[in-house]
């Protein structure tokens, strides 16, 4: 596959960097990522990967775009509302660059359609604001090998690992179960403030792109979190891989996914 | 008399920093290790940055020459992919 003139100039700030180079760029126009989520954390991470030039995204989400959506999730206009945001996300995708295949789906991961999803995808982004769906997807992952960011936020503080199979722990290995109902609030109940999907959710489209070109470190074995109030990150190293880890582990005492219970919130 | 073989040529006088260099690499790209790209270039910026840029890559720089028309041919020998 030779490059366009136009393929050139577009990509030219990557191929002058010696890390990505033709080579790289090349990983990316024949890379496959699949993000699950198209609000806070999907719409930059879809938004950078598709300007990136990676070559085939899917996006799964089931919702409609609403009006209180748009104080973050920037690929969403206001004459989206009310459109399926997979719909809202492909068409800015595809008017960003026509070099991207954008893939929709639109429903809420569960038990019986996430294997399902993922498996034609080389990296999965978690962009969702849920714990069931954030086990869903660690489970199907460690369970189908494939590499994925984890990222949450909630009011002034994010957070993200990354799991590349048998390189470091699983999102299980650290966070064992998903918290009792009620004892977390959603982002719905406790806000969020709009940039920290764009620190957040750059840094797991970084993570897609560092994977499919191969250089650098992932945040695999660490956890990095970011307080906007304090203006801090911090990259926290995490213990290897738990061995009695249910899913991850040597002897998984989880052999068919979960779905856990949805948290409903009371004001919607 | 020249003590190298060319085996490939590119035209970058029809484009402008950074284009340049990303023409000269995405055409440096096609050839295995060993084998030599002629640049055509402009005077000025392409001969200042463009060499540089190759040899921050590892490629070896064999020989810039001045066509006494404004233009130079650069010829540069390919070390890494």
């Amino acid at each position: 596959m030779a490059f366009t003139n136009e393929q050139m100039e577009r990509y030219s700030r990557h191929i002058i960097l010696q890390e990505v180079g033709v080579k790289g760029q090349k990983k990316l126009l024949n890379g496959k990522v699949l993000i699950i989520g198209a609000g806070g954390l999907g719409a930059p991470a879809a938004m950078y990967l598709a300007a990136a030039g990676v070559g085939t995204i899917g996006i799964v989400d089931a919702d409609e775009v609403d009006l209180s959506n748009l104080q973050r999730q920037i690929i969403h206009g206001t004459a989206d509302v009310g459109k399926a945001k997979v719909k809202s996300a492909k068409e800015t995708m595809n008017a960003m660059n026509p070099d991207v295949t954008v893939n929709t789906y639109r429903e809420f991961v569960t038990s019986e359609n996430i294997m399902d999803l993922i498996k034609d995808y080389d990296f999965i982004i978690d962009g969702t604001d849920n714990f069931p769906a954030k086990f869903l997807i660690n489970d199907a992952c460690v369970m189908a090998k494939k590499p994925f960011s984890h990222a949450g936020i909630i009011r002034f503080k994010g957070q993200l690992m990354t799991y590349v199979p048998g390189e470091g722990p699983c999102y299980r290995c650290v966070f064992k179960n998903p918290p009792p109902k009620d004892a977390v609030p959603t982002c719905k109940q406790a806000g969020v403030i709009g940039a920290m999907g764009g620190v957040i959710g750059s840094l797991q489209a970084m993570e897609a792109i560092k994977y499919l070109i191969g250089v650098g470190d992932l945040l695999t074995g660490k956890l990095l979190t970011f307080d906007a109030l304090k203006m801090e990150f911090h990259t926290i190293k995490l213990p290897k891989a738990d061995h009695k880890c249910a899913i991850c582990g040597d002897h998984p005492t989880i052999t068919e996914l979960i779905d856990y219970e949805q948290i409903e919130c009371p004001d919607h | 008399m020249a003590d190298f073989t060319i085996d490939e040529t590119v035209d970058i006088t029809d484009v402008v920093c950074p284009m340049t260099f990303v023409k000269a690499k995405v055409a440096m790209e096609e050839l295995e290790i060993g084998q030599v790209l002629s640049v055509h270039m402009n005077d000025g910026e392409p001969v200042q940055n463009v060499p540089r840029s190759f040899k921050e890559e590892g490629q070896q720089v064999l020989k810039l020459i001045d066509n006494e028309d404004g233009t130079y041919d650069l010829i540069v020998k390919k070390l890494e992919e």
